[in-house]
């Protein structure tokens, strides 16, 4: 355990990122170990970290050493996409029992591991360690170890039991498996002066994709994506890369900056969601890779690939502005680049209400205000009920969040949209902000919005009442209050008969005629016979309701 | 007579069970205004609240304790408390339901002496209920934390009514297992009334997770049993408890307040409900309505339209032990083979499944077996698309969780009209299995080895 501490410790001093490198000194160390509030928490584990950030690979069988809630609550819950083997989406598990907790579970986690290989041959596998492992002292080093030497085949340790930390840590835990165990183990089988690494890129709902072919288009390569959609050879040749680009999330700083450091791959923070990223990136990865030997013409290349791309996104937005206006956005997310979003919306006509910074630097902050005024509102974080309320208010048509948040919205029959990592729909790229648009569009147009705003029709009538009095509807509201209203309503004031008397009368005998129910209410009938033709012609509304 | 087969891998592989502390959970997200906390790290909670979320597309409470590795070392009841105090003064529950996880029973956690110098700490708490059940993760399903939840509920919730209280006959308290959804709690509420019996359902996800909207928002649930009327269950005239899981729960009612019970196993298909019917119609001193005689011809006459395409199908099937028992066995009334049983844990219902073995396994074992013995019927969780894609046969979707389609809680498989309605849907997929996969061209009877390929000449040992 002592060097899982050491590990952390040097993970959280991280030079690369921005937002520590702005912290005083004496808290640098400390790095990102925000209290967790027993009662209070919403986060994943930092075994969830490690997950999200090697799982995409997908050749690899990824084997979790632990209890059965770690990989049985949680398995195939990811929407990251694969052009090869499923091997990935398969759930690997120890599920550890009360025998194992007592005697150690390290015997079992080699069995398996033999289990998987004679059945499954990957070509790597990675072990996850968990909490209660890790507390009884399994050593899952030194088991991997000792499986690997004698199946000739990577097994890798990923040190990143859930309770050392956050989902953050443990994404950066997971990239430290790699870069001590993976990267630089293998030879690429050929290089080009094109060769790239995308790096904390997950290919959700195939997201990769709708970027991939303008690289194939600039003669770009991945060499390695780390982790969408990703082989184990491909990560562990990725050294040989001439530029990393990490995509959008400090989460694998730590994998960009040693690379860098070991392999002088430069390596540039970028975003692929909206159309200025989008652009900004591309230019990004022409340089680095010009500045490393490939041909100038590159950029020239890039920039009219650029030039027709956000030619081709605008005109496909412009439709939506004149539809959009006065539309206003409520943007939650935990993603860092809210601003390059938030941009893209405003091109949209969208009118930005607030938008989350609760991850962003001071720069991304500055950004914001830069685009939404000095009164830009922004949200470090903001309770459900808060939420809540400002939906129900009507300060927001739509709002844009992850998954937890959905049904607070939708709750309040408020449009909304899934844009974190759990969601269905592909939203890089020129073409993925044109999708966004789009359901954004569709969601905010849908007629049902309406429809499931009105009253219910009890309610409706209970105000109806209120307003007016109506016997009538007082009658199927409430049967005392109608009862005591349909015996106060005289019909006949000579003959003191009410209203109650002649619908009874009427109902019980099926009478039609103002003779007949003349006969069976003693009532003359000469002063009140019109009345009594219009409660013959409207039966009483409280018998319409029973039918 | 089924032979229970346990498991010789050291890898379980595409598990079909979930662990016991979300049950326990689960369980408490059917009273009104409850918190149920899992007293572990919070990525425990993090995954079963994504579980929840993703199978009742509803907004979920689920909170942690967030335990951390030192923590872990020093005990929990800091955390524990902090975590009590942070829910009490935020989301203003009516009740607290406490379950340990793997960590915090690896560590000897005794959350029950804890729970004592929180109260004794804090005298605010005094009137608010703190249940607290133990569910190792390492022990044990998904369906045993549920179990024990409830009975936990009874022990500590239910009053024992005083002697000269009089019993209410009309009233009728409900103990339904893990595998009944919102839209089965429904049904049977709608059943019990039609006799003119109150139901108080513990624990009533129906209340909770049956999608309605609320006025407000609340941290909590929106709904389910009121602590109040859970105490005063001591009264009821009967208690009814579905499924074999929750003969506990029944049990401990039982022994704390006098109320008898009577145990359905099970209440899909024909002849179970015929006997709920009768007992409901005898407890009630009522005949049975009009309705229910009815449903039952309906009932009988999707039978006769469903067995010819449901008849002589063979079945894997993946479930729960009172599910997977519910729905084999009235599949195998329609005339199906129980062909491959694969459930999560011990239960006494098990030997009594239609079949020649049942293992306690996972969806690796279901698949091989279903694709080894040739079934033509798949029945799990969701998580059994993968197997289901590959083996291309008709897939039925039962039991939690079931992310992958939508209306999960309010698939309804009790009563009479809920097995109507079941049997049509199964069929409906053999239907499309057929026209999709199966249809005759000149060249189907051509190759005779086709013929024992599909199985027939096993078929008639079976």
């Amino acid at each position: 355990m002592s060097s899982l501490r050491a590990t952390v410790r040097n993970i959280f001093n991280e030079p690369g990122c921005a937002k520590n490198g702005s912290k005083p000194e004496s808290e640098r160390k400390k790095g990102c170990t925000k209290q967790l509030q027993p009662g209070g928490a919403a986060g994943g584990c930092a075994f969830d970290g490690a997950k999200i950030a090697l799982q995409p690979f997908t050749d690899v069988a990824h084997l979790v050493h632990g209890p059965i809630a770690c990989e049985g609550n949680s398995w195939d819950s990811r929407s990251a996409a694969s052009s090869g083997s499923n091997l990935w989406r398969t759930a690997f598990t120890t599920d550890m029992n009360e025998t194992d907790i007592v005697f150690g579970g390290e015997k079992r986690l080699y069995k398996a591991i033999k289990q998987i290989i004679d059945k499954y041959d990957p070509p790597a596998i990675f072990v996850y360690q968990t909490c209660v492992p890790a507390m009884i002292g399994d050593d899952i080093d030194a088991v991997c170890k000792a499986a690997a030497g004698k199946f000739g085949k990577p097994v890798i340790p990923v040190n990143s039991p859930g309770f050392v930390g956050s989902k953050n840590l443990g994404s950066k835990l997971a990239g430290e498996a790699l870069l001590e165990h993976v990267i630089g183990t293998q030879e690429p089988d050929d290089t080009t002066a094109y060769d790239i690494n995308l790096i904390g890129e997950y290919n959700l709902s195939g997201e990769l994709w709708q970027i991939k072919p303008l690289f194939e288009e600039l003669g770009i390569r991945i060499l390695s994506c780390i982790s969408g959609d990703g082989k184990y050879r491909e990560v562990a040749s990725s050294h040989r890369a001439r530029a990393a680009m990490m995509v959008c999330s400090k989460s694998l700083i730590n994998v960009a900056r040693k690379m860098e450091e070991r392999y002088e791959i430069p390596f540039f923070e970028g975003s692929f969601y909206g159309i200025q990223d989008s652009s900004d990136s591309l230019r990004e990865i022409a340089r680095l890779l010009v500045g490393r030997g490939a041909p100038d013409h590159l950029i020239e290349r890039t920039e009219s690939v650029i030039a027709r791309e956000e030619a081709r996104a605008w005109t496909a937005i412009e439709p939506y502005k004149a539809r959009f206006n006065g539309k206003k956005v409520l943007l939650i997310t935990g993603g860092v680049k809210s601003w390059s979003v938030v941009a893209a919306l405003q091109e949209a006509g969208l009118e930005l209400v607030g938008t989350s910074v609760k991850k962003s630097t001071k720069e991304d902050k500055d950004r914001i205000k830069q685009l939404m005024g000095q009164d830009a509102h922004m949200i470090e974080d903001m309770p459900p009920r808060e939420m809540y309320r400002i939906l129900k208010d009507a300060k927001a048509d739509i709002m844009l969040s992850g998954g937890k948040s959905q049904f607070v919205a939708l709750k309040t029959a408020t449009p909304w949209l899934d844009i974190n990592q759990e969601r269905c729909h592909a939203y890089m790229g020129y073409v993925g902000m044109v999708k966004l648009v789009e359901e954004i569009d569709k969601s905010l147009s849908n007629p049902m919005w309406e429809q499931l705003r009105r009253p219910t029709p009890w309610n409706a009538l209970a105000r109806a009442m209120v307003k007016v009095r109506s016997q009538a509807i007082a009658s199927i509201s409430d049967e005392a209050i109608g009862e005591t209203a349909r015996r106060a309503k005289k019909i006949c004031v000579c003959n003191t008969v009410d209203l109650g008397t002649i619908e009874d009368a009427t109902c019980s005998h099926g009478l039609t005629s103002v003779e007949a129910v003349r006969q069976h209410t003693n009532e003359a009938g000469g002063c009140c016979s019109r009345r009594i033709e219009n409660i013959l012609r409207s039966p009483p509304a409280m018998f319409q309701a029973a039918e | 007579m089924a032979i229970l087969m346990t498991p010789k891998k050291a890898c379980a592989v595409n598990p079909l069970k979930m662990s016991q502390p979300i049950g326990g959970a689960f369980a408490f997200m059917g009273l009104r205004g409850a918190m149920p906390i899992l007293h572990g790290p919070q990525g425990c909670t993090s995954f079963g609240l994504t579980l929840f979320v993703r199978h009742f597309k509803e907004a979920v409470p689920l909170q942690t304790t967030a335990m951390t590795e030192v923590t872990t070392v020093l005990g929990g009841y800091e955390n524990l408390d902090q975590a009590i105090l942070n829910i009490f003064n935020r989301a203003k529950p009516e009740i607290i339901g406490i379950c340990s996880t793997g960590v915090t029973e690896t560590n000897g956690d005794d959350v029950d002496a804890y729970i004592k110098l929180v109260r004794e700490k804090h005298p605010q708490l005094a009137r608010l209920p703190l249940v607290y059940v133990s569910t190792p993760d390492f022990k044990d399903a998904f369906q045993d934390g549920w179990e024990r939840a409830v009975a936990r509920m009874v022990e500590v919730l239910v009053e024992t009514p005083s002697v000269e209280a009089p019993r209410d006959p009309a009233r009728v308290n409900v103990l339904p297992g893990c595998h009944l959804t919102p839209g089965d709690l429904d049904e049977l509420r709608n059943i019990l009334e039609d006799f003119g019996l109150q139901p108080s359902f513990l624990p009533d996800v129906a209340g909770s997770l049956d999608g309605h909207i609320p006025d407000e928002f609340t941290p909590t649930t929106i709904g389910g049993i009121g602590v109040d009327e859970v105490a005063a269950m001591g009264r009821a005239g009967w208690t009814i408890a579905i499924g074999s899981q929750m003969r506990r729960a029944a049990e401990a009612m039982q022994a704390k307040t006098g109320v008898p019970f009577r145990l359905f196993e099970r209440l899909c298909g024909l002849i179970p409900n015929d006997e709920f019917i009768a007992f409901l119609s005898e407890i009630s001193g009522r005949s049975v309505p009009a309705k229910y005689r009815r449903q039952r011809g309906q009932l009988a006459d999707a039978m006769l339209d469903g067995h010819f395409l449901i008849g002589g199908r063979r079945l894997a099937i993946g479930a729960e032990p009172d599910l997977l028992f519910d729905l084999s066995s009235m599949l195998h009334d329609m005339g199906v083979h129980v062909i491959a049983a694969v459930t999560t844990t011990h239960s006494p219902v098990l030997e009594r499944v239609e079949t020649q073995e049942v293992l306690i396994g996972d969806l690796e074992d279901l698949g091989e077996l279903a694709k080894n013995k040739n079934c033509d019927l798949l029945i799990t969780h969701s998580h059994g698309r993968q197997a289901a894609a590959q083996l291309k046969i008709p897939f039925y979707r039962a039991g939690f969780p079931m992310f992958d389609r939508v209306g999960a809680g309010h698939h309804i498989s009790v009563g009479y009209r809920g097995t109507r309605d079941l049997i049509f849907a199964i069929a409906n997929l053999v239907i499309a299995d057929r026209e999709q996969n199966h249809r005759p061209t000149p060249d189907t009877w051509r190759d005779s080895k086709l013929l024992s390929r599909t199985g027939r000449t096993e078929r008639s040992v079976a």
